[in-house]
């Protein structure tokens, strides 16, 4: 929301055009970076942290994800061995579970619900403000784009990032419509040697600055509930503008930054393959946004939580199998089910390998991003609440501890959330409603 | 409806349904009437008042990316050229979009796309042959702002995009937007365009903004002004801005006579443009938003190419325009024509050969055909639209089939599945299952399953025959499919008995009525709304489900044009505890 967003006198600037009155807030990366790259060489402040969350549907096979022991000892289980290259980076969550609180289970919605937004509804209307828009309000506010949202099945609508009620932020399901986005025209290549701001941008922050007069006549003549509707509205005006500030100022130089090569070709689609393909290819363009500093903070979806991950030439989605996939006697688990949840554990693995191959002086990208990821159900043959599979890779710069194995057994779920809260700087008591309201992160993970 | 009852200014025929009316704006005589009147019935009757009558807040409904198009190709011609917006998806609430309308906001990414596409539409609108047309005027210097000339664009046009005319304040603030950039860029075109982005991204273009002249009665509702009922009825009938016919009927207040309100729903059901409407009406219904995420496996079901997909729901429209328009038909027939339009690719589908369209030379791809009658197609509900949308990537679902047809044409609502259930009885690795009918049967020995799949699988199952791209099929892995079964009491024996069922099922209608109500209201019938709709299904079972009867019938009525406020009524109590209801600054 507007209001919660900070300006400093430091990072806004005011400035006119033909009369009217210009406010332009300054990139935060509008400021030389010392020698090893990390952080901004006048105040010696660290590159800022980043945040991203990572949803994949129908979870992991029961039994076979959570390791034995807990803390920094423990074994990866086989089902987890696609993490192994990245596991002092990442941490693994288990025993936790999203309450209910006497409401209906709505089944693939109300767990990651609850991990996003830190309550479960008794509709998916009433589904609200999520974790990364409360962290980005804190860290992200001065980036060209708030976040960047992306579905890799091909349906906008999956999503759980939302900003106030009903408020979804789509997903984008194009790598190329991507690509042009952040790419394309309104790009200022942080590296490139000459700028000139551009009078026809100045001009169409002036148009916004003209719509946003009207906010407070219009909202007072609203009911409450459209007055947060219409709030979030002037909010994404608010975002706009500052992307076309950051259009009309110099950027400072980035080491790290640099352009990817343009998204030629796409194969949107549900199959493995298609699946996968489309995930890298966000996966790099999103690494590259957070290297040029075009945002903080991304979302990331596998697809809906009714996922349809389906191996080729087979006949049934992920979903399907979870419910149709008779367990093997011999095996004790669901074969084709185990197969796709640990080609969704690979493409995770892939993400984290990506932002880790972008060196930022003596750290690398993901060093400075918390990435989180969740799922819909502990075991989703059941539609079970408990024993969620959760994990986060990277520490925010140094903010969390990583590498460890935290078993809390019954706890909320939402403690995972509240401790990325509490490590990127935010300071409210508790995070949730009912049963899910957590108050005690978990400490052992604070740096 | 209301315990207030006022005079017609014109003694006009609205009364007689208990509506409250009231005169065009400005009519001191009636405002003073019902002032009188609002406090006597609180004093007399002891119903919870205001102390003071209290303006009803706007309402905001965000507009489809369709009206967008729409309205911007009536206001610019159809010439302009309108990139897809399918950025923002919509919120099915009550079975409906339109009902979700009222609870969308606008994204970031959202924002930025409307930004994007208004520079995109205003660049155009000022190209040299286009601004002829559009501005009617010309600066006195092409390089320079020009006030009278900009005033006139900047009220005709914003007219059109915000459905009312724009105050005085309004007009000055986008004849500034106008000067500051025509003055930066040093060019009349640029000021102009930079003023029309800014009308294209105002919230009183991209939401339709509904207004009250008068304040809420005991119950909450309250009618809407000429220009909000201009804006009701022009995206209730042709899916787009009014007309400045229409609107030349809402600053007369004609509109808000029985007499000129029902000349205006005439004009509006007579003219050609109510095809748009009417496929909105039906889009929106049986969810062809769905095709946009379809993903039916080609390497499965080759024949349902991306021209299928893109084919499907336009079939299912086509047809229902034909019957429901055109013919003028029984809504009920929908389940049982076997009259529909067919493109090459379609027919691949079914598996009918088909004679290449002789329309405009052939250059149509879309042709009538009629299956013959002892083809299994027969309905709506054998077509590629309803059976694709309704199954898996890769295999077809008798569930999904059966949820679809309680929900979306029959208005039941089929509870989500409950948690925590045990599939175990579902998966005998011993006794692999052939048909979804054997499947289905082994889940339903569940007890707390079989409650509600008894609700969705016998119509489901009817239509089995039918895979997942829609294809007749006689067999499934290697056993016959039994199409057979019983709904509402009656027994059928495949696709064809289910149709005739429907056909003679009366809910059918109500269903109808009631989507096409909350359709145009946008909203869901409250109170003694369900009462009046019943007695229009009733009718419309008399006289035969027309379906310009029936839009008339609503359209025509007083209560189609209330607003209800979400917001509680202030009680007494209220009041004098200090809590206000009022909207804050």
């Amino acid at each position: 929301m507007s209001k919660s967003r900070r300006y400093t006198r430091r990072s806004v600037l005011r400035g006119t055009i033909a009369g009217a009155a210009v406010y332009l807030a300054l990139p935060i990366l509008d400021s030389s970076l010392n020698d090893s790259g990390t952080a901004y060489a006048d105040t010696g402040e660290a590159l800022p942290p980043c945040f991203g969350t990572w949803f994949w549907g129908c979870g992991l096979t029961p039994e076979l994800w959570e390791p034995t022991a807990t803390g920094r000892a423990y074994e990866l289980p086989e089902h987890l061995g696609a993490l192994a290259p990245m596991k002092q980076k990442i941490n693994i969550y288990s025993g936790m579970q999203a309450f209910l609180d006497g409401k209906v289970n709505q089944n693939h919605f109300g767990g990651a619900q609850c991990q996003m937004t830190g309550m479960v509804t008794r509709s998916a209307g009433e589904y609200s403000t999520s974790l990364d828009t409360l962290i980005g309000n804190r860290i992200g506010t001065t980036t060209r784009f708030r976040s960047l949202e992306v579905s890799c099945d091909g349906n906008r609508r999956s999503t759980w990032s939302a900003r106030g009620q009903n408020g979804m932020n789509p997903a984008e399901i194009s790598p190329i419509a991507l690509y042009a986005r952040i790419f394309g025209t309104g790009f200022k290549d942080p590296n490139a040697g000459e700028f000139q701001p551009d009078p026809a941008v100045m001009v169409r922050r002036s148009v916004l600055s003209g719509v946003t007069e009207q906010r407070r006549a219009l909202l007072a003549k609203v009911s409450a509930a459209d007055r947060t509707r219409l709030d979030e509205y002037f909010t994404s005006v608010r975002d706009l503008e500052q992307q076309l500030d950051i259009q009309l100022r110099k950027p400072a130089p980035l080491a790290a930054c640099s352009v990817p090569p343009p998204v030629e070709a796409e194969d949107l689609g549900t199959l493995v393959g298609q699946t996968a393909g489309t995930h890298r290819q966000f996966a790099r363009l999103l690494a590259h946004a957070l290297a040029c500093g075009q945002t903080q903070v991304f979302n990331v979806a596998m697809g809906s939580a009714l996922s349809q991950l389906r191996k080729e030439g087979d006949i049934n989605g992920y979903h399907q199998l979870t419910h149709e996939e008779p367990i093997d006697p011999g095996l004790g688990y669901q074969p084709k089910c185990r197969w796709l949840a640990e080609q969704h554990m690979g493409m995770f693995v892939e993400l984290l390998q990506i932002l880790d191959g972008i060196r930022e002086g003596s750290a690398t990208l993901l060093d400075r991003t918390i990435v989180f990821a969740f799922t819909d159900h502990g075991e989703a043959r059941l539609h079970s609440m408990k024993r969620y599979p959760v994990f986060t890779a990277g520490s925010g710069g140094g903010r969390m501890k990583t590498g460890f194995h935290v078993a809390a057994e019954g706890d909320t779920v939402t403690r995972v959330g509240f401790t990325i809260q509490r490590a990127l700087g935010l300071s409210e008591g508790s995070w949730g409603t009912e049963s899910n309201r957590a108050t005690v992160p978990f400490g052992e993970l604070l740096a | 409806m209301s315990h207030v009852s006022s005079v017609s200014p014109l003694g006009s025929g609205l009364a007689r349904h208990g509506g409250t009316v009231r005169a065009p704006k400005g009519s001191a005589r009636s405002a003073l009437l019902g002032l009188l009147l609002g406090g006597l019935s609180c004093f007399v009757l002891l119903l919870p008042c205001r102390a003071t009558a209290q303006p009803v807040p706007l309402e905001l409904i965000r507009i489809t990316p369709e009206q967008y198009q729409q309205s911007i190709r009536d206001v610019f011609g159809a010439s302009i050229r309108i990139p897809d917006n399918p950025i923002e998806p919509g919120l099915r609430e009550e079975g409906l979009l339109a009902v979700g309308g009222r609870k969308l906001t606008i994204s970031s990414a959202g924002l930025e796309r409307y930004e994007s596409l208004a520079r995109d539409i205003a660049a155009q609108v000022v190209e040299p042959r286009r601004r002829a047309v559009l501005v009617q005027c010309n600066p006195a210097s092409e390089s320079r702002p020009d006030r009278a000339c900009a005033t006139q664009f900047i009220r005709r046009v914003g007219l059109l995009l915000f459905r009312r005319p724009l105050d005085s304040a309004e007009t000055r603030s986008f004849l500034e937007t106008h000067t500051a950039a025509a003055r930066a860029l040093r060019s009349f075109d640029a000021g102009l365009s930079a003023a029309l982005v800014r009308m294209l991204v105002d919230p009183n273009f991209l939401f339709r903004v509904e207004r009250t002249e008068e304040s809420a009665s005991a119950e909450g509702s309250a009618r809407l002004d000429a220009y909000s009922m201009a804006a009701r009825l022009s995206f209730f009938f042709w899916n787009t801005t009014p007309d400045p016919e229409l609107l030349e009927a809402a600053r007369t207040g004609s509109l808000l006579t029985a007499a000129g309100l029902e000349r205006q729903v005439d004009r509006l059901l007579d003219s050609p443009r109510l095809e748009s409407g009417v496929r909105a009406l039906f889009s929106d219904m049986l969810g062809f938003d769905a095709f946009a995420t379809l993903a039916i496996d080609t390497t499965l079901y080759p024949a349902f190419t991306k021209q299928v997909r893109d084919d499907a729901g336009e079939q299912t429209l086509r047809t229902l325009v034909e019957l429901l328009i055109h013919r003028d038909g029984d809504y009920r027939d929908i389940f049982v024509t076997r009259d529909t339009y067919l493109t090459p690719s379609l027919a691949a589908v079914y598996n009918v050969p088909l004679a290449r369209s002789q329309e405009l030379g052939g250059a149509v791809p879309w042709s009538r055909y009629r299956f013959p009658d002892d083809s299994p197609y027969v309905g709506i509900l054998s077509h590629v639209s309803f059976l694709s949308l309704h199954s898996h990537a890769a295999r077809s679902s008798p569930t999904l089939r059966g949820k679809a047809l309680r929900e979306r044409i029959l208005c039941q609502r089929v509870p989500p599945p409950p948690g925590n259930i045990d599939f175990t009885s579902f998966e005998d690795p011993e006794n692999p299952m052939k048909t979804a009918r054997d499947r289905l049967a082994a889940h339903n020995t569940n007890p707390v399953c079989a409650g509600c799949h008894r609700l969705t699988d016998p119509g489901g199952l009817a239509l089995e025959p039918f895979d997942t791209a829609g294809a007749f099929r006689t067999m499934e892995n290697g056993v016959v499919i039994d199409p057979s079964g019983q709904i509402n009491g009656r027994k059928f024996d495949g696709p064809a008995g289910l149709a005739q069922i429907l056909r003679d099922t009366p809910a059918v209608t109500g269903c109808l009525v009631n989507r096409a109500f909350s359709y145009g209201v946008q909203r869901k019938p409250q109170g003694e709304e369900l009462e009046w709709l019943k007695q229009l299904q009733a009718q419309l079972l008399e006289t035969g489900v027309r379906l310009r009867p029936l839009l008339r019938s609503l359209a025509t009525d007083p209560r189609f044009f209330t607003i209800r406020s979400p917001e509680p009524v202030p009680t007494a109590r209220a009041e004098t505890s200090g809590t206000s209801t009022s909207p804050g600054p």
